[in-house]
Formats: structure tokens, C-alpha cells, sequence
């Protein structure tokens, strides 16, 4: 799944050519005002050409009325043509997620075999091994390993059982091995999948508040230029001077903010996509715009800021013990320990099962009652543990446990380690300091967080001692040390009640509450059912570090609306030097300063006003489905930064582009 | 007086305008503050007897719906009263001089224009309203003024600390509003005109022998008090139908700049008065830059344009070193005359020291221009009111080009309060344009009336509803105005533009009010910088120039270019 889309596809650029054509349905383009206005000015023009056809000797020539209604035609399919091209690839995404579950055979448990599209919420039905899980669901018996590669592209299998915190399985994922009974969450077109590929179909999308509210001062703009085109009228009269309706529709569409209201939905459609890209499922549009205001956010310190497990960095020996004698012993008593930390041990001291001569071991397990493992070899009993239980250990053989230990044990848990203990026939010999190993590149990314103004929280079950150190090291802002889920709760609701959003991700059933308090709350793919119902995204990768990408793409999104706003109304100030002028200079010549650009005639100033207006849009297609680059450089500089680029850019450019459109169109005359 | 002490005399206004106006705002955040103030000793028997008597509720705290129901309804009451009087001022006392009644169109237009603060006047103070009537008049231009502080301080409210449903009680804040700024200022400022030889009475007209022998009837009255308000109150409606032209209202240079300074110094103490309230200094200096940048950006050529002189009548062989003296008093010169037009303009005052209708062409594109942005300062507490709409518009604008969801002061702007932003942002444009659009298209009505043929013509009627939809009340004159419909539809335009643009941002501020409080992180967009005022300012310019742009360039721009030399 992780395979990009290549940018435009020709199959998808052919069928967004034709879904071009059918968007101009007026009933379907009035959901975007801003267009419709200039389907109805194209309508208009459509009249004036005929009234020419059939002999109106005012609007001027023919060639001339047509070649403006053909523009508005082309300003009109080339902004349906940019949420088509972002429907298209958002479907295309989306579908190819889809394919692996359509249709897909359910074995229920009374024999019967159905349709996946078949299958009601409830339903239960059996996958043994070989078998494509046809629905999203919850297993509620049995175990089995999974191949969710489909979904993921992560190869390696993973372990779902009924019960605790592994038992959802997704729709489209492969059953390798064992049979699991599994229980349909959501009935066909429900789940979470389904949900997104109607964010991203143009007609079934709900506007976000942010789209909203941006339309509404899109809309306002429109007004105001429509009582400014419809008044020009009766002022032009009372001077004597006649406006062709080419020439005030024209003026109207070029005022009217096409650029932005042509590309809304595109940007809309295209952020969904691209979370879709970043393997997110999103409940709705909205989730993503939050996201972009998230300020704090809630992070596990396993798997997220420390690579899962603890390792083994450095082995401390007494001083009357040779430091190679506790290698030797750290090593042997872990040979058999298959827990990541006796394998780092391993890994630490480098002596494999072949530096020693291994007869007549015996190996003693980790069991609760001693808290500690090892081995006994020839007339040897090496163990390793917590610190108590090796000095009880020690003390109870009648042994002193060495002073310089204590404080040894002490510096490696001040350093937010973790001490194992090693003895030898009772005796200590020292211990191994065992490591959360940040993971690599972490610290910046929480870094470029602080930058963007979003606080981080490390949540662990670690003392508050080792936490401490964790965090300083990570670089979160905070942390809640010895977690409990409620714990998590309680520091959302604080941080809510001090009117903050907070984003948290999650996967067990105890992490939902949580999760739905939260204001963006990302489930991860292998949690449970409870949990992605809680949250309103769900992250097919169980990457935590997930959400990072997620506000970034929230805030693209609102970037994206708001430069392409302020791009196409500082663009308003060129048009008026175009075609005002042009408007009245033939009636009052002494206006002709005013034609600062120096356009070649009335008409050909109109016109490639219009075809500036008109192929903006394409040219803007790629920025509104990329998305504006956001940087983390602070509100202040980021607005300074997009002024310069975005409102003196739109300012200059059109001056520049409609200048070379009419020497272009000179040669033509 | 030489064209430099001129414009020194101009610097040395603006800047003492300014030296007294962040003392004052801060005297006017602490009037409002909660707790007790030292001034209560002082005003408190006063305003608690004027309380008492009147029966209102004046110790509930209200909601901004609340306190908007009886801000409206008190207007609609002195409007009955005041259509009222002017009608049959002719039966009543106080008419030494036998004015006779108004017909009802001109009292409707006269009510409605003072209640509204715009001061409109399609009558001549001398022979249309008795002193009765011009009292009444007085006591409008008191509460009107004092209702735009009270809409502002309503604002305040909803933007102090966190927020909350409550905006405090709009009678007593009205009643401090009068007692406490607008009369202490006025008594001041009316002192000073008694002083220079304003007239202060209510006996009828006076006669005195002219230098020609002739025997002739010099009109007089409650002058000093009536201009003081005229100007503290933002209010701009002169006693005399020539307004501060009239050596009475605006005796000497003293008065001119004393004039001058009282019509400014609220509207800036405003500003900074924000500030103090809401703890936000430098909030207020982002506004107070703004709008002093948009002033300076129409005061400057204005003053400079009027200086230089008229190419036309310098081509008939005329000498134009004193400037463009068409219109003009000698007393008061070219450059403060077009300083004035932009200070009148720019803030709702609307009284002229001179005739507008004379400035150069883009002198008087400026004035326009001034009327149409309607917030570099503005009218008392409402030109507060029009630049917060236009802030939220650039809140909204660069909240989304830094990637979050708007916020204004720790409060999201949604879909609900773009609505109402952009419809008072609409209302403008549209009864400007709309209603000079129905006057042109008939000539009867329209150009009829005018004193001048073509763009001059146009920019009469043009400015004419520009200065009723600000709430201004300045003519450009040479529009015989005392029409039907003249009457009527500035009235209605009046009544719409006054009572929109208070009634909106109220309710933008009350609904933002309620929201949530969101604390500042780093994510979160300033709105006390250069870059968002820039923001702002371009907003402002956006508006102003694109709705009006091609409207002026028919009227002011085309005559700029076919008069240039």
C-alpha cells in the first residue's frame, strides 16, 4: 500500500476529463456558489452569441462573444477538472484498499457460505488457514497468525487472539495459520474504509466547519462584485459610456475569487487523500482540520519514543571481581533466556552458546516466587534478577550483599536504567545496567513538534525517576509517570478544561475512554474493536509516531485554503488595471493612464484577463493537491513568509501573465 | 498665514490629539472597570438619581442579546420623540424666530439622522428648526455618541479575561457614557468657543448695521454647546445650515483646531481604551498603526492636492500659492481645509470647514474613500466597532495561511460569525451602490437635483449616499437634497447602516464570547504584530478599493484625469 500513485496517471487524467463534463450539471455545481456564478455568466454569454446569431448588431463581433463564453466554459471544466483529478486519485487510493475485500467468501458457522456484502453486523463466521477474513471484526474464539500485509504492507505476521487487546482483525487480511471465529463489527458499508472513500467522492462529502466558513467569505466576495457589476451598468449609462455584457461579465468573473472557489474542493478531497496516503483512516474531515490545532499530544513511551524494549549497555563489577568473571556469568545464566533483555545481554557480551562448554546445565526459569533466572552449571548456580530478590537471595544464604553494590544499583536506576543483578553461588558479583534506547531521530521530530507549538507527553508505566530521565533524553515537555489508563483521562480532561485540543493514540479496550475523550484520538489497526470505535482515526501501520504526519497534514490543509485566498484576491488588483480601463476608454479617453500595462485594445485586454483567470487553475492543480509546505517556523514568520509569497506573488504574477497573454493574442489580430 | 505654519499648525494638532488621547483611554477603561473608582464620588449621586427616575433595570447583568433589545428599543423611542417635535416644532415654544413645522419626509430624515449620529441636514439651522427643536437635536447628538462608546464598551466586555456570557448592563453604561466623557469634554471644549465668540443664548435673532449702512438680522442661539457636542460627539450636524465654515460655529483658528481636536481625540482614546481594558496594550497600538497609516494615506495628498491649487483655474491665468481656494475660508486656509476634510471624513464627525463639493477631484475621491472604509478611527465607539468586522475578516484569512483553525483573542471565528462579518461588510457596498444605482437611473430623482453636469454630477449623488451609509452627515453639497426621495432613502440607507454594523459585531463578539477560551501556544497567530496588521490593512483596502474602485473611476478618477493639466 505504501506504492505512490504516480502524480497524474493517464487513466485517471481520462476519466477526470470526462467527470469534467458531467460536473457542469448545474445541479451539482451549485454546491460550489462561487463556480455556479460563473456557469450562469457562461449561460449568459451562450444568449448574447445566439441574439448575435440571429442579428443584435450591439455586443459587438461574434468571434469575439463566442471566444469569452468559450473561456468561461474552459474556467469551469478546468476547476471541475481539479476535483475530479483529486476525486480520482483519492478513489483510486482508496479503491485498491477496497479491491482485497470485495466479494470476498464467509464460511458462517452453520455451513452456509455467503457474500461478504452479505454480512450483517453480528454475523459470525469461521477463517481457518489460507482463508481472506471477509469483514472488520472482532475474534471471539481462537488464535491464529495473520498476514496483514494487504492492509499494512508490513510482511511479517502477527498473533490475533480472542480476548484482551489483539482480537480485531481486519476485512482483506490473510489467515496463515490455526482458526479464529470472528464476529462483524460493522455491517457492509459501514466500516471505516467505507467511510473514507465517501470522504474523498466529491458528492457524498460533507463540507469541514473551516470549508464552511471559508465559503461563506468566498460567497461574500462574489455578492459584494455582483452588486458592484449590476450598479456599474446604470453608472456607465448616466455617462454616457456603453458596457458590452461581454465586457461587465468578464469584469465580474475575473473579480469573483474563481481561482480559490475552483480549487476548494480539490484541496478538501486532496487532504483526505492524502492521509489515506499515510495509511490514516479517518471518520471524518473534520478529525484531519482538528488535528492541525491539536496542542498537545499524548504519546506511550514503548514502541513510540523508546524502540520497545530495554537493552543491555554496560555490565558493573564490584571492585574484588574481575569484570570479564560477571560478563562470563551475566552471559551463561542468559543462553537460554529468550526475553529481548537476556537476548541483549547476549548481544552485549558476545559469548554465544558456543564460547562455553554447556553439559550438565540446567536451566532455572523466571518464575514469580524467586523473581529471578538462571542456570546451574557443573557446580555453579549463576542467577540474575531485580535487586531485591538477589539480595534476598544473597542475605538468605547467610552472604553480606557488598555496600558497593547498593550504590551502583542506585547510579544505573539515577541514570533511568534498570539494574540485574548477577550472582554466583549466592554472591554478587555485580549487575547490568539495562537501557530504554531512545529510538534514533525521535528528538527532533519531538523538536519540530515544540516548534509548531504542540506540546508532548510521554505516558509509561516507569517510576517518575526513570521517566524523568527518559523524557529529558527524548525530549518531551512531560510525562506521566506510572500510568494508569485513568491517568490518561484525567490529563486530557485537565488539559480540555484549560481549553487545549489533545491528540492521543491508542489500542487497548482500557485506552478508549481516553480515546474518545480525546480531540483527535488515532486507534491503532491491531487494537481492539473498542478502541477504533472510540477514536476517529485509525492507523493501518501501528505507528505511533503517526500522528506527527497527521497534524502536519491537518495543517497543509488549512494552509492550502488560506494562501490560494489570499493568492486569488491580491490577483483582483491587475484585473481592474486590465479591464477597467478597457471598460470605458474608448467613451472616456482621458482615462487611458489607467491602462498601466499598456494592453493592446479594449478587447484584447478583456480577453486575456479572462484566459489568465481561466488558466490559473490548471496551473494551480499540483499546489492544491501537494498541499502548501508547512514549516514549523512560528505563526508570526509563517504569515510573513506566505504574504511575501502568496500575496505580493499574486499581486505581481497576474501583472506579468495577462501582459504576455495580450502580446500573444496581438498576433492573432 | 503662510503655507508652513499651516502645516506645522496640523502636526502640532494631530500630535497633541494623540498626547491626550492614551491618558483619556485609560480614563475611560477605568470608568468601565469593575469595583469602585475614585470618580464615583464625584458623578455616582447624579447617576444613580437619573436611574432611579427613569425605571429601568439597572443592576442586572444582560446578555449581548439583552443589552442589544434595549439599545434598539431606547433609539426607537427618542426617534418617535424626535420625528415628533420637528413636525410640529412650529406650535411649540422655544421659536423665537417663527420657524414653521417640518414636513414629515424632512423630519423623518432629520430624526433618523441625529439619532443615528449622522447628522444629515436637508434643512438650514437658521430658518428650519426652532430652539426647541435644535435642543432636542443637542440632546440626540448626546445620547447617539453615547450609544456607539456604550456598543464598543459592550465589545470590551466580551473580549475581558476569559469571556462568559455576561456583557454587564447597558444602562449604566450608556449613562456613564455621557456623564462621564461626552459632558466633561464638551463643557471644556464649549468654555473655549464662548470664549473666541461663539454665541451662547436663547433669545431670536439679533440685528446689527452692516459696513454698507444696511440694517440686517444676524441668526444666533445655544451655539457653543450645540458645536462642542457636534464634535466630541462625532456627531457633525452644525447649528448654521454653512456648518464650521460659519465665522459663529467656528470663530478663529483657535476654534478650528480646538474643533478639530474634539472630534478626534474619542475615537482614538477608544482605541487605546481597548487596550487598557483588555490588558492588551499592544493590541491597541497594532490598531492605533493601522489606522494612522490609513489616515496619513488620505490626509497627506489631501492636504498636499489642496495646497498645490486647481489646474484649471491656474490656466485662466489665476495665482494658486495659497492653494485651491474654491469653497474655502480665508481664515482657516487651503491645507487645514484639506486636512479637516479627511479628519470630518475618516471619523463620522461629517461638519466641514469647507465645500467639499469645491476640492480637487481626488481630494474628494479621498473623502469618499474615507466614508466608504469607515474604521481609520471612525465615529465614537463605532469606528471601533466597523474595524473589528475587518479584523475578523483578517483573522480568518491568515489563521488559515498559518494552518489553524482562526482565533481572535483565544476564541475560534467559525462559519457563524463569518456570516454576520461578511453580511456588515456587504451592507456597505450595497446601500452605497445600490442606491446611488436607483438615483441615477432616474433623472427625475437623480441628476435633476445635481448642481454640476457629468462626473461631477455623479460624485455629488454618489457621495451623498457614501455619507449617509457611514453615518456621516457631510454634504458634498450642490445636491439640492431636501427631496421625497432624497429624504426617504437616505433615511432608510440610515437606519440600516447605523444600527447593522452595532448590532453585528455585538453579536460576533457576544457568540465569541461564549466560546471556549483558548490559551496561547506558539502555534498561535499574534494579532498584535506588523505582519497581521498588514494584514489587516490589506483587508481594509481590498474591501474599499475593489467594491468601489470601478464606481469612483466614472466619478472622481475620470474628472482627476480630464481637468489634469
Amino acid at each position: 500500500m505504501k506504492s505512490e500513485n504516480p502524480f497524474f496517471d493517464n487513466e485517471l487524467l481520462k476519466a477526470s476529463f470526462k467527470e469534467s463534463f458531467i460536473k457542469l450539471n448545474p445541479r451539482i455545481l451549485i454546491r460550489n456558489p462561487i463556480m455556479f456564478t460563473v456557469e450562469v455568466c457562461a449561460g449568459i454569454m451562450a444568449v448574447v452569441c445566439l441574439a448575435i446569431l440571429i442579428g443584435d448588431q450591439s455586443q459587438g463581433s461574434f468571434t469575439y462573444n463566442f471566444i469569452v463564453f468559450l473561456v468561461l466554459l474552459l474556467t469551469l471544466l478546468f476547476a471541475n477538472f481539479a476535483e475530479s483529478i483529486a476525486e480520482a486519485r483519492g478513489k483510486a487510493q482508496a479503491d485498491s484498499l477496497r479491491k482485497t475485500r470485495e466479494e470476498t467468501p464467509a464460511k458462517l458457522k452453520d455451513g452456509r457460505t455467503i457474500s461478504s456484502s452479505e454480512l450483517n453486523k453480528g454475523d459470525e463466521f469461521i477463517c481457518v488457514s489460507g482463508d481472506i477474513i471477509a469483514s472488520d471484526g472482532e475474534i471471539i474464539e481462537g488464535l491464529a497468525t495473520i498476514d496483514e500485509s494487504a492492509i499494512t504492507g508490513e510482511s511479517a505476521p502477527v498473533i490475533r487472539e480472542a480476548g484482551g487487546d489483539r482480537s480485531s482483525v481486519t476485512g482483506g487480511t490473510k489467515v496463515l495459520s490455526d482458526r479464529i471465529i470472528v464476529k462483524v463489527t460493522a455491517a457492509s458499508g459501514e466500516s471505516f474504509l467505507d467511510k473514507m472513500i465517501s470522504l474523498v467522492e466529491g458528492a457524498k462529502r460533507q463540507k469541514t466547519p473551516n470549508e464552511i466558513a471559508l465559503t461563506i467569505l468566498l460567497s461574500g466576495f462574489t455578492l459584494v462584485f455582483i452588486i458592484v457589476c449590476v450598479t456599474l451598468k446604470p453608472f456607465a449609462d448616466y455617462s454616457n459610456v456603453s458596457i458590452s455584457i461581454a465586457a461587465l461579465i468578464s469584469l465580474f468573473v475575473c473579480l469573483i475569487p474563481t481561482t480559490i472557489g475552483g480549487l476548494l474542493s480539490a484541496i478538501g478531497i486532496a487532504g483526505m487523500d492524502r492521509a489515506l496516503r499515510a495509511n490514516v483512516l479517518t471518520k471524518s474531515g473534520r478529525a484531519v482540520e482538528t488535528a492541525g490545532d491539536i496542542d498537545v499530544l499524548l504519546l506511550d513511551k514503548t514502541g513510540t519514543i523508546t524502540i520497545g524494549n530495554r537493552k543491555a549497555t554496560k555490565f558493573h563489577s564490584i571492585s574484588n571481581v574481575d569484570s570479564i568473571e560477571l560478563i562470563k556469568a551475566a552471559s551463561l545464566c542468559s543462553l537460554y533466556d529468550e526475553t529481548p533483555e537476556g537476548k541483549s545481554i547476549i548481544e552485549l557480551s558476545g559469548l554465544g552458546k558456543s564460547s562455553f562448554a554447556l553439559e550438565q546445565s540446567k536451566v532455572i526459569k523466571f518464575i514469580a516466587e524467586t523473581r529471578c533466572s538462571g542456570i546451574d552449571i557443573s557446580s555453579q548456580r549463576i542467577r540474575k534478577g531485580a535487586t531485591d530478590s538477589i539480595k534476598s537471595l544473597v542475605e538468605s544464604a547467610g552472604n553480606i550483599f557488598p555496600e558497593e553494590l547498593k550504590s551502583i544499583v542506585e547510579e544505573i536506576s539515577g541514570n533511568g536504567g534498570t539494574p540485574l543483578v548477577v550472582s554466583v553461588n549466592e554472591k554478587a558479583l555485580g549487575a547490568v545496567e539495562l537501557q530504554d534506547i531512545v529510538k534514533p531521530g525521535i528528538k527532533e521530530r519531538f523538536e519540530r513538534l515544540r516548534k509548531m507549538g504542540i506540546k508532548t507527553v510521554m505516558v509509561t508505566g516507569d517510576n517518575p525517576l526513570t521517566a524523568k530521565y527518559i523524557a529529558n533524553k527524548a525530549g518531551v515537555d512531560d510525562f506521566i509517570a506510572e500510568a494508569k489508563p485513568e491517568d490518561k483521562m484525567n490529563y486530557i480532561r485537565k488539559e480540555q478544561e484549560e481549553g487545549k485540543l489533545v491528540a492521543m493514540m491508542g489500542d487497548g479496550t482500557n485506552d478508549a475512554p481516553a480515546l474518545a475523550q480525546a480531540d483527535v484520538g488515532v486507534a491503532m489497526n491491531s487494537g481492539t474493536q473498542a478502541a477504533k470505535e472510540a477514536g476517529n482515526m485509525v492507523d493501518l501501520d501501528n505507528d505511533p509516531t503517526k500522528l506527527i504526519e497527521v497534524v502536519e497534514i491537518g495543517k497543509q490543509l488549512l494552509m492550502t485554503r488560506g494562501t490560494l485566498t489570499t493568492f486569488s484576491i491580491a490577483n483582483d488588483v491587475a484585473k481592474y488595471f486590465a479591464i477597467i480601463p478597457a471598460l470605458f476608454v474608448a467613451f472616456i479617453p482621458a482615462l487611458s493612464p489607467l491602462n498601466v500595462m499598456k494592453l493592446h485594445s479594449p478587447e484584447s485586454a478583456i480577453l486575456s484577463a479572462i484566459i489568465f483567470n481561466a488558466i490559473l487553475i490548471p496551473f494551480l492543480i499540483p499546489l492544491a493537491l501537494k498541499g502548501v509546505t508547512y514549516k514549523p517556523i512560528g505563526a508570526t514568520a509563517l504569515l510573513r513568509r506566505n504574504i511575501m509569497i502568496y500575496g505580493f506573488g499574486g499581486l505581481i504574477i497576474p501583472f506579468i501573465g495577462i501582459k504576455i497573454i495580450d502580446l500573444i493574442i496581438t498576433l492573432f489580430i | 498665514m503662510d503655507m508652513n505654519s499651516e502645516v506645522w499648525g496640523i502636526f502640532a494638532m494631530f500630535f497633541i490629539t494623540i498626547l491626550i488621547a492614551i491618558p483619556l483611554g485609560k480614563y475611560i477603561s477605568n470608568i468601565f472597570s469593575e469595583g469602585p473608582n475614585y470618580l464615583d464620588k464625584l458623578f455616582a449621586p447624579l447617576e444613580g438619581l437619573i436611574l432611579r427616575i427613569s425605571g429601568v433595570n439597572y443592576q442586572k447583568e444582560m446578555t449581548w442579546k439583552e443589552n442589544l433589545v434595549a439599545l434598539l428599543t431606547i433609539n426607537l423611542v427618542w426617534f418617535i420623540i424626535g420625528m415628533l417635535i420637528l413636525m410640529f416644532q412650529g406650535y411649540l415654544p422655544l421659536n423665537p424666530d417663527g420657524n414653521p413645522n417640518m414636513t414629515p419626509d424632512l423630519a423623518f430624515n432629520t430624526a433618523i439622522s441625529f439619532v443615528v449620529n449622522c447628522n444629515l441636514q436637508h434643512y438650514s439651522g437658521e430658518s428650519g428648526v426652532s430652539y426647541l427643536s435644535q435642543t432636542g437635536l443637542m440632546f440626540l447628538q448626546f445620547v447617539s455618541s453615547g450609544i456607539g462608546i456604550t456598543a464598543a464598551i459592550l465589545l470590551f466586555k466580551a473580549f475581558k479575561g476569559k469571556g462568559g456570557q455576561k456583557l454587564g448592563n447597558f444602562y449604566t453604561i450608556f449613562l456613564k457614557s455621557c456623564t462621564r466623557i461626552l459632558m466633561p469634554i464638551s463643557l471644556l471644549v464649549a468654555i473655549i468657543l464662548l470664549c473666541e465668540g461663539t454665541p451662547m443664548t436663547y433669545s431670536g435673532k439679533d440685528k446689527m448695521i452692516n459696513l454698507e449702512g444696511d440694517s440686517i438680522e444676524v441668526s444666533r442661539g445655544p451655539v457653543a454647546a450645540f458645536v462642542a457636542i457636534k464634535h466630541v460627539g462625532t456627531n457633525g450636524g452644525g447649528f448654521f445650515g454653512a456648518n464650521s465654515t460659519h465665522p459663529l460655529e467656528n470663530p478663529s483658528y483657535l476654534t478650528n483646531m480646538v474643533e478639530m481636536v474634539a472630534q478626534f481625540i474619542i475615537p482614538v482614546a477608544m482605541v487605546f481604551a481597548f487596550g487598557f481594558f483588555i490588558k492588551k496594550k499592544k493590541l491597541s497600538w497594532m490598531i492605533f498603526s493601522v489606522m494612522t497609516i490609513g489616515f496619513l494615506c488620505l490626509a497627506i495628498p489631501n492636504t498636499i492636492m489642496e495646497s498645490q491649487g486647481s489646474p484649471t483655474i491656474e490656466r485662466l491665468g489665476l495665482n494658486q500659492s495659497g492653494g485651491a481656494m474654491e469653497g474655502k475660508e480665508v481664515r482657516i486656509g487651503a491645507a487645514a481645509s484639506g486636512f479637516w476634510s479627511i479628519v470630518t471624513t475618516v471619523i463620522s464627525t461629517g461638519s466641514i470647514n469647507s465645500m467639499h463639493d469645491s476640492s480637487m477631484p481626488l481630494s474628494g475621491m479621498n473623502q469618499m474613500l474615507a466614508m466608504m472604509i469607515n474604521g481609520f478611527y471612525g465615529g465614537n465607539g463605532v469606528g471601533l466597532l466597523n474595524f473589528f468586522v475587518y479584523i475578523i475578516l483578517a483573522v480568518f484569512i491568515s489563521g488559515l495561511m498559518v494552518g489553524r483553525t482562526p482565533e481572535f483573542l483565544g476564541k475560534k471565528v467559525e462559519g457563524r460569525e463569518m456570516k454576520i462579518a461578511m453580511l456588515v461588510a456587504l451592507l456597505h457596498p450595497f446601500l452605497i451602490l445600490i442606491g446611488t444605482a436607483i438615483t441615477v437611473s432616474f433623472p427625475s430623482i437623480g441628476s435633476d437635483t445635481t448642481n454640476d453636469p457629468g462626473f461631477h454630477g455623479f460624485s455629488e449623488m454618489l457621495y451623498e449616499f457614501t455619507s449617509a451609509s457611514a453615518n456621516n452627515g457631510s454634504g458634498f453639497e450642490g445636491l439640492g437634497d431636501n427631496t421625497l426621495w432624497w429624504n426617504i432613502s437616505t433615511g432608510i440607507v440610515l437606519l440600516f447602516s447605523r444600527f447593522i454594523p452595532i448590532i453585528g459585531p455585538i453579536a460576533i463578539a457576544g457568540l465569541l464570547s461564549e466560546k471556549r477560551f483558548i490559551p496561547e501556544g506558539s502555534g498561535t497567530l499574534k494579532t498584535d504584530t506588523v505582519s497581521f496588521g498588514f494584514m489587516v490593512f490589506a483587508v481594509i483596502i481590498i474591501i474599499a478599493a475593489l467594491a468601489f474602485f470601478p464606481t469612483l473611476t466614472l466619478g472622481p478618477v475620470a474628472e482627476y484625469f480630464s481637468i489634469k493639466k
